[in-house]
């Protein structure tokens, strides 16, 4: 057991979608801690029925975002004594997403938009087919490169100001999937794809304010790939297949 | 208005082009009505350009150049990330924006007064 | 609530406009020393097919501009239905042009 070198004063949403309310709660403070190891306390020590959802622990499953202190995190991979204010933290479900129970939230919607987005891959070949022959420098194969690292944490999401005020605005994330399969040269759907990023609460609705970017644990940049995306749908709209 | 998530630069550029062109347009009905008067007598004309060079209405003036030119500069930088290329410095080219666009305006003022 | 094309509409007319401003705005400082008359104005506008196509430009280019963009602003801070913004924007757009087409023929051709 590590050693407890102080307390942190934690506020904690609770309830439902509709009678949400914070609860104050006293943790030890101990070394290297992070904001999930926080809430797990919580729930081993005061609050069993305290809802929230989180996997691997280690920032690969992309499942333990919240809101801490007004801003979207990872919390597995999120230092309490980096996000402590004055001893004090609030944690609260992500934004822009419907909450079932206390910390854990709804992400139908959220991937939903991800098939919405034509992120799913379609193939032109076959398994009879040799391997499709990519060179890493091919300037597609690096923009593709850049954006495939995505956990699908759905932090970028909470951070948006335009899914906030555009409930149909695909989001960064899905734009993002979006763009690396346009950059993917095996990949066959890209025109109904740059149809569908470009359809109501498309990549049109993204203005560039870059709160996704700054966000984002993995440091991917989704503004550069929706601005990538508005310039493929606009080369495709001069082309007539818009 | 400025929440936590909000509190980065990048957001306030944001802001400051949406305000900025707010401003603009609706300052542009009374550009035009003033422009307008040139119709009929040319001594209303000038009267409204008279009315011009009071200190307050000049002060207004600078904050409108300051406007323009910051929806200007501001609009480049989203236009070139968006159709031309990503460059990483953006915060640096906001603010770049934003300065530039103060010097525009002083020049302006300088020559105005 | 923005259409493709809309968008589309929104930064060619940003890329028309990019170059106007930055004459407009040369002009401005370098006419506004000594103060505007009406004289200095029309004197140089006047019957001018140069200052007549660059205004006219000017004024077709921010008419779409900005109605476009209070269309955005009005969805996304007051959230009203699609017909209200269609109204809103066409009525932005003609108003605009409507009195800035007045204020083009009034400094350059009248």
């Amino acid at each position: 057991m590590r050693e407890e070198i102080g307390k942190i004063q934690v506020q904690v949403r609770r309830g439902g979608p509709d009678d949400g309310r914070l609860v104050d709660y006293e943790v030890p403070l101990l070394a290297s801690q992070t904001v999930l190891d926080v809430v797990t306390w919580i729930q081993r020590n005061l609050e069993p029925a305290l809802s929230y959802r989180f996997a691997c622990r280690v920032g690969m499953c992309g499942s333990c975002a919240m809101t801490v202190n007004g801003r979207p995190r990872w919390t597995c991979r999120s230092h309490v004594t980096d996000v402590m204010k004055d001893g004090r933290i609030r944690i609260e479900p992500l934004r822009n997403l419907p909450v079932i129970k206390d910390l854990a939230c709804d992400l139908s919607g959220f991937f939903d938009k991800w098939q919405r987005a034509e992120g799913a891959f379609v193939p032109t070949q076959t398994r009879k087919d040799s391997l499709a022959p990519i060179a890493p420098q091919e300037p597609a194969r690096q923009a593709a490169s850049a954006g495939i690292e995505c956990i699908n944490c759905a932090v970028c999401y909470a951070a948006c100001d335009a899914v906030e005020q555009n409930p149909e605005y695909l989001g960064p994330a899905a734009l993002n999937r979006a763009w690396t399969l346009v950059n993917d040269a095996r990949d066959g759907g890209n025109r109904a794809r740059l149809q569908a990023v470009t359809g109501p609460g498309g990549c049109q609705s993204c203005h560039s304010q870059q709160g996704c970017t700054s966000h984002c644990p993995n440091a991917l940049n989704p503004t550069r790939s929706i601005a990538g995306l508005k310039q493929a749908a606009a080369r495709a709209w001069l082309r007539g297949e818009l | 208005m400025i929440r936590p998530h909000r509190s980065q630069p990048l957001w306030y550029a944001f802001i400051l082009h949406r305000l900025s062109g707010i401003g603009l347009a609706l300052f542009l009905p009374l550009h035009f009505y003033l422009l307008g008067l040139a119709l009929g007598d040319s001594a209303d004309f000038d009267a409204a350009l008279q009315w011009t060079e009071q200190p307050l209405v000049k002060a207004a003036e600078f904050g409108l150049v300051f406007l323009l030119s910051v929806h200007l500069f501001g609009g480049l930088r989203l236009l070139v990330l968006e159709f031309f290329a990503w460059t990483a410095a953006q915060k640096t080219l906001a603010a770049a924006a934003a300065g530039l666009s103060f010097f525009v305006a002083c020049g302006f003022l300088l020559r105005a007064i | 609530m923005l259409d493709f094309r809309l968008y589309l509409a929104q930064r060619i007319s940003a890329m028309i406009l990019a170059p106007l401003v930055l004459l407009h705005l040369g002009v401005m400082i370098y006419a506004v020393q000594g103060g505007l008359s009406a004289e200095e104005i029309l004197g140089r506008t006047r019957d001018s097919l140069w200052w007549g196509s660059v205004y006219g430009l000017f004024v077709l280019a921010v008419a779409v501009h900005a109605a476009i963009g209070l269309r955005v602003i009005v969805a996304e801070w007051f959230g009203p239905g699609k017909r209200s913004l269609d109204l809103l924007m066409w009525l932005v757009m003609l108003g605009l042009l409507t009195l800035g087409g007045r204020a083009v023929y009034a400094v350059t051709l009248a």
